[in-house]
C-alpha cells in the first residue's frame, strides 16, 4: 500500500480514499523525478559546462577570427563567415596533415584489428602454452603512456644510437634512418601505433569469441568445414558486430593521432607525419588562431561522425 | 627502457650494444628528481588523476543510479545525450575549454585540470549498466522503512557495485594519467606540469637530452601504471570486455 500523506484522514469515505492516493501517487512521482533530476545534476553541470558549451561554442568561434587578443575580450573577434573554413581549403599545410591522417587511419586500423583478430584467435585456440603470459604481453603497452612509448621508440629508432639500428648492424645491415626519411617515417608510426593498440583489440575480439556457441564450430566440422573456412565462413560473420565496435573505436582513436607525431617527429620529415590534431594544435596554441584552429577540430569532429556512421553501415549491410 | 635507465650514457652509446648494464647507476634518476623536479611532476600527476577518479566514480554512480533506478520525464533522452558524446574528440573542446580557463584565470590551476574530467559518459554507462542489475525489492524494502534516496544510492547500491568502481576506478585513473593533449594546452607554468607534458617537453628540448635520463623519465611515467595493471589486470580486461560487449 502507498505511504499516506500526512494530510490525509485515516477515516475517509471510499472515493475520498481514491482521489488522495491518486494524489499520493501523483506526488510520488513529482518526487522520484526530482530525486532524478538531483542525482543527475552534478553530472549535467560538468557537461554542460565543459562538453555541451565547448562543443556549440567550438562552432561558432570557427565563424570568427578569435585570437590571443580576443580571450582578454571576446567583443575583438569578428565574425568572418567561412573564411576558415577556406583558408583550410588553401592550406598546404592542412592537405599534408589530413592526407597523412587518412594514412594512418587506412593503414593502421586494419593492421590493429587484424593483429588484434590474429592475437585472439591464438589465444582462443586450445594450442597455446602460458594464454595468461601473452595475454598481459600483448595488452601491456596498451596501459602505458604514449608519451612515454613514443620516447622511447624515439630512442630505439634512432639512426645514430638506436638499439634496433645498433642490431641491424651487428648483422651486416645498414643503419636506418627511420624517422627522419620521408617515405619510412609515418610506417614507422603505423607499426608503433598497431603495436600499442592492438591488445585493446585483441581483448574485445576474445570476449566476442568467446561468446560464440561451442556448437556453431561444431556444426561447422562435422559439415566438413577447414579451419579456415571455418574462420571465414563461420567466426567473422559472428563477430560483425565485435568488429563493428572495434573499427568505429580504433578510427575515432586514429583520427585524433597526436602524441607520436609530436614527440618523435615534429611532424616532419617534410610535414609527412604531421596530423590533423597537431596542426590543430600548432595553430590554436603556437599561433593563438583559435579561430581557424576551432575550424580544424570542427573538419576532425566531422570526419570521425562521418567515418563511424559509415562503418557503422557497412558491417550491417554486410549481413 | 629499463635496463637502459640504469646505464651510464658512455655505455647507451656502446657498439654492439649490452643487454645488461655494466655499471648499473642511479645517475639518470638522481638527474630526473634533482635537476628536473620530477618529484613535482609525479605529485601533480597523482593529484589529478586521483581527484578526477573520485569524482567520476560519484558522479557517474549518480547519473547511472538515477538512469537505472529511478523514473522521471526525459530519462531515455538524457541517456541518448550521454551516450551520443562518447566518440567527442577532446580536440572539439580544445579551443573554447582553453578560452574559458583563461577567461576564468585558471590557466596553470588544478582545478583547470580536474574539473574537464570531471564526469564522462563512459561511467554514466558502465554504472547504469551494473546498477541495472540491482534488485528493486532491494530498494523498495528501504524506501517502505523510510530511507532517503541518497542513503539508498549511497548505503545499498554503492556497496553492491565493487567490481564496477573498481574496474571505472582503474581506467579513469590510467586515462588521467596518461592525459596528454588538455594538460599541455592548459599548463604553461613548469610547476603545474604533469608527468606527460614534463616528459615530452624535456624530449622535445632542442638541446637534446641524454637517453638515460629520458629512459629513466619514460620509467617514472610507465611504471606506477604497470603495477597496478599487473596487480588488478583482470579489472580492466572485464571492464573493457563489458563495454565492448554491450556498447
Amino acid at each position: 500500500m502507498d505511504r499516506q500523506t500526512a494530510g490525509e484522514l485515516p477515516l475517509a469515505a471510499p472515493p475520498r480514499v481514491t482521489t488522495a492516493t491518486a494524489g499520493a501517487r501523483r506526488w510520488r512521482s513529482l518526487r522520484e523525478a526530482l530525486t532524478g533530476y538531483g542525482f543527475a545534476a552534478p553530472y549535467l553541470l560538468l557537461f554542460t559546462v565543459f562538453l555541451a558549451a565547448p562543443i556549440v561554442a567550438s562552432l561558432v568561434i570557427s565563424f570568427t577570427d578569435f585570437s590571443l587578443g580576443a580571450i582578454d575580450d571576446p567583443a575583438d573577434a569578428r565574425f568572418v563567415g567561412l573564411q576558415n573554413y577556406r583558408d583550410l581549403a588553401a592550406d598546404e599545410k592542412f592537405r599534408s596533415a589530413a592526407v597523412n591522417t587518412a594514412y594512418f587511419v587506412a593503414a593502421g586500423v586494419p593492421l590493429t584489428m587484424a593483429a588484434g583478430l590474429a592475437a585472439a584467435v591464438g589465444l582462443n585456440s586450445q594450442v597455446v602454452r602460458f594464454r595468461a603470459l601473452f595475454r598481459v604481453g600483448y595488452y601491456t603497452p596498451v596501459v602505458m603512456s604514449i608519451v612515454a612509448i613514443a620516447v622511447v621508440w624515439r630512442y630505439l629508432l634512432d639512426v645514430d644510437v638506436g638499439l634496433l639500428n645498433n642490431a641491424l648492424e651487428a648483422v651486416g645491415l645498414p643503419r636506418v634512418a627511420w624517422l627522419s626519411t620521408p617515405g619510412l617515417a609515418m610506417p614507422s608510426i603505423i607499426l608503433i601505433a598497431v603495436w600499442r593498440n592492438l591488445g585493446f583489440a585483441m581483448v574485445i575480439f576474445l570476449a566476442g569469441l568467446q561468446g560464440i556457441p561451442q556448437e556453431t564450430s561444431e556444426a561447422a566440422r562435422i559439415d566438413g568445414a577447414g579451419r579456415w573456412q571455418e574462420f571465414r565462413h563461420v567466426t567473422l560473420p559472428l563477430l560483425r558486430p565485435t568488429l563493428a565496435f572495434v573499427a568505429v573505436v580504433t578510427s575515432a582513436g586514429y583520427l585524433q593521432l597526436f602524441e607520436e607525431p609530436f614527440v618523435m617527429t615534429g611532424g616532419g620529415p617534410v610535414d609527412r607525419t604531421i596530423s590533423v590534431a597537431m596542426h590543430m594544435y600548432e595553430q590554436g596554441f603556437g599561433f593563438f588562431n583559435l579561430g581557424y584552429a576551432g575550424a580544424i577540430a570542427y573538419v576532425l569532429f566531422v570526419a570521425i561522425l562521418v567515418l563511424t556512421v559509415l562503418q557503422l553501415r557497412l558491417f550491417r549491410s554486410a549481413t | 627502457m629499463l635496463l637502459s635507465s640504469f646505464k651510464t650514457n658512455e655505455e647507451l652509446a656502446a657498439r654492439p650494444p649490452t643487454w645488461l648494464p655494466n655499471e648499473p647507476t642511479g645517475a639518470n634518476y638522481a638527474s630526473l628528481f634533482e635537476q628536473l623536479d620530477f618529484a613535482r611532476y609525479f605529485t601533480n600527476s597523482a593529484v589529478v588523476a586521483g581527484l578526477v577518479t573520485v569524482a567520476n566514480l560519484v558522479f557517474c554512480s549518480m547519473l547511472g543510479y538515477a538512469l537505472a533506478k529511478l523514473s522521471f520525464p526525459g530519462r531515455r533522452a538524457l541517456f541518448g545525450l550521454v551516450m551520443g558524446t562518447l566518440l567527442v574528440p577532446s580536440a572539439v573542446t580544445l579551443v573554447p575549454m582553453f578560452v574559458l580557463m583563461s577567461r576564468l584565470n585558471l590557466v596553470n590551476t588544478f582545478p583547470a585540470l580536474i574539473l574537464p574530467f570531471a564526469a564522462g559518459p563512459f561511467g554514466v554507462f558502465l554504472m547504469r549498466q551494473f546498477m541495472r542489475q540491482i534488485p528493486d525489492e532491494l530498494l523498495d524494502a528501504g524506501r517502505v522503512d523510510g530511507a532517503g534516496e541518497f542513503y539508498l544510492f549511497w548505503r545499498v547500491a554503492m556497496p553492491l557495485c565493487g567490481p564496477a568502481l573498481a574496474t571505472l576506478g582503474i581506467l579513469t585513473f590510467l586515462a588521467s594519467w596518461n592525459n596528454f593533449i588538455w594538460p599541455l594546452v592548459v599548463t604553461t607554468d613548469q610547476e603545474m606540469f604533469t608527468l606527460p607534458v614534463a616528459l615530452a617537453n624535456f624530449a622535445t628540448d632542442p638541446n637534446h637530452p641524454e637517453p638515460g635520463v629520458l629512459m629513466a623519465g619514460s620509467a617514472v611515467l610507465v611504471l606506477p601504471v604497470l603495477a597496478v595493471f599487473l596487480v588488478l589486470q583482470r579489472f580492466f580486461t572485464r571492464g573493457i570486455a563489458m563495454t565492448g560487449l554491450k556498447g
